[in-house]
């Protein structure tokens, strides 16, 4: 069974149908990308997995568990964290707290034994601050371990970001466009860490992304979608070919031969 | 002396707005919306108590009526923004500042009616009682409340870094999207900020009914708690205590050395002061945004 299992899900704003009955799925281990123009309904489907969008039809299915049965804060406890687009960070904290809240679906201990600080909340906190201590080690986090997210700069940022979601130890990864801003560097750092994260922790990731260098690089499944449609699927230079979606980027070339395209 | 007989006075009468101000930046910082009736939350507090307690009302242990008062004001406040607020989620911030308003009258007019009109004072065990420290008397209802101010200071130091639920508060003050995405139920966590803040409301107004007698009317102190959160700066909790004792200090000095009047509008003139030369308050927690 796929761990993420998408059926057949649509939603419309108003009148405007963003999502078109769209179904995928991902396996257990896998890079899964989705690619296409701005506004084809990627973000959306993040969006709807984190369950800040109701669809008007379609299933959504996480590791056994139906999602559209639940809220939005009880999907990270499934195992499923993810980053923004535009990077949500805790500002007034430092990059060290902003990991720690990672864990919050793992803090067990209760009000009276945290307060008195007790043994049994000792050992619990050991425990956060060494699986928070592995995510910086294994991001290269520790000359911004203290500072202030609100100095930080952007790449920085959104590394942070990625640690927050780490230091959950999710079965699933969404990264919204996780190299968007980034400089060629810092792109390929990002594009070795997902690789580790699919084959050392054995995290499947779903992600969008517009750098197709970036895609081929790690994806091993990629879905182009276009206006809420699905487009093509298939590995990263099938789908990069596929026919239709060129023309979702460059357009058709009868419109250009007629003249009407500013292109 | 007399000098030092002033500040401990003040130090209480500070507690109090302290702890009423503490009502308004819990609820300012965990959902941004200010509570106006934070000062009547306080009186009715005192009210549900003075009901509890006192001999012509229901005539139960004081040390029992107490923590019956203070679960009584956190259902409130809970129940206040699940009924009510929470269906306003993304409203403005004026509706929901005239909501508060609104509630404030209705509050005053409820306690009038349900218990009385007329200045009453909270019987307590250690009404009248007096500690006698090297020359000093102090009244042991006004150490009692800097004493209790004190505690709770601690706790809910303690409450915010150490507890999954307090950090949990922070972090949705901080970023309600972010807190949702790391399984924070933002809006249950509103709601029971609300409770907390129905809960400190219910200790101020037991101190400060102990100390002197209360009306329907006495929410309206928390015009000077809304001054002491302002000087402290409004996102911050130790601010709000601070800003409080400096009211609180300032009033009775005001009242001794300065020229009469001059006590009322000094608060008020502190925080003109503190609102020119530093308009994020004591402890700004704004920063400034880089461009």
């Amino acid at each position: 069974m796929s761990l993420l299992d998408i059926q057949n899900i649509t939603l419309k704003f108003g009148g405007l149908v963003a999502v078109d009955n769209v179904s995928l799925a991902v396996e257990k281990g896998e890079v899964f990308a989705l690619v296409g123009p701005n506004g084809a309904g990627k973000s959306t489907i993040f969006n709807l997995i984190s369950r800040f969008y109701d669809p008007v039809a379609g299933t959504i299915r996480f590791d056994g568990h139906d999602l559209l049965q639940n809220a939005a804060d009880q999907v990270p406890g499934f195992g499923i964290a993810r980053t923004f687009q535009n990077i949500e960070l805790f500002e007034q904290a430092t990059v060290l707290q902003n990991l720690l809240v990672g864990r919050h679906r793992h803090r067990q201990t209760g009000l009276l034994s945290n307060i008195v600080f007790s043994p049994k909340a000792y050992r619990e906190e050991v425990r956060h601050r060494e699986a928070v201590e592995e995510v910086i080690d294994f991001l290269n986090l520790q000359p911004y371990r203290d500072k202030m997210i609100g100095g930080l700069p952007y790449g920085v940022r959104k590394v942070v970001e990625l640690g927050r979601a780490l230091a959950s130890e999710p079965k699933l990864l969404l990264l919204d466009e996780p190299a968007s801003g980034l400089s060629v560097e810092e792109t390929q750092d990002m594009a070795f860490w997902i690789e580790d994260i699919q084959t050392q922790m054995g995290i499947s990731v779903m992600m969008v992304e517009h750098d197709m260098g970036l895609v081929s690089a790690v994806s091993d499944r990629v879905m182009a979608l276009s206006d809420g449609k699905e487009l093509a699927m298939g590995i990263a230079t099938e789908v990069q070919s596929h026919p239709a979606v060129i023309e979702a980027y460059l357009g058709t070339g009868e419109v250009s031969k007629t003249g009407t395209s500013r292109a | 002396m007399d000098f030092l007989q002033l500040i401990i006075s003040g130090l209480a009468n500070g507690c109090v707005y302290g702890l009423i101000a503490l009502g308004f930046v819990l609820i300012y910082k965990a959902t941004e919306a200010v509570n106006f009736a934070q000062g009547d939350f306080m009186m009715l507090g005192a009210f549900v108590c003075i009901g509890f307690t006192n001999h012509e009302y229901m005539g139960l242990n004081f040390w029992l009526a107490v923590p019956l008062s203070i679960l009584v004001m956190g259902a409130f406040g809970y129940l206040f923004n699940w009924g009510i607020l929470r269906h306003m989620f993304g409203q403005s911030q004026t509706s929901i500042v005239i909501l508060t308003i609104a509630m404030g009258f209705i509050i005053r007019f409820f306690a009038g009616a349900t218990w009385s009109h007329e200045p009453t004072s909270l019987e307590t065990p250690y009404a009248g009682q007096e500690l006698r420290p090297g020359g000093l008397v102090l009244g042991v209802d006004e150490v009692l409340i800097v004493v209790v101010t004190a505690i709770l200071t601690l706790v809910f130091y303690l409450f915010f870094s150490r507890t999954r639920i307090g950090l949990a508060m922070q972090a949705a003050s901080q970023n309600q999207l972010a807190a949702y995405y790391m399984g924070i139920p933002v809006k249950r966590i509103h709601s029971l900020v609300w409770g907390l803040s129905g809960m400190v409301a219910a200790v101020a107004g037991v101190l400060f009914a102990s100390k002197g007698a209360i009306d329907p009317s006495t929410g309206l102190l928390g015009i000077k708690a809304f001054a002491a959160a302002a000087i402290g700066g409004f996102g911050s909790l130790p601010g709000a205590l601070l800003g409080g004792l400096i009211i609180g200090l300032v009033e009775p000095l005001a009242a001794r050395y300065g020229p009469p009047g001059v006590s009322q509008i000094a608060p008020y003139a502190i925080l003109l002061l503190i609102l020119i030369f530093r308009p994020g308050g004591i402890f700004s927690q704004t920063q400034r945004k880089k461009v």
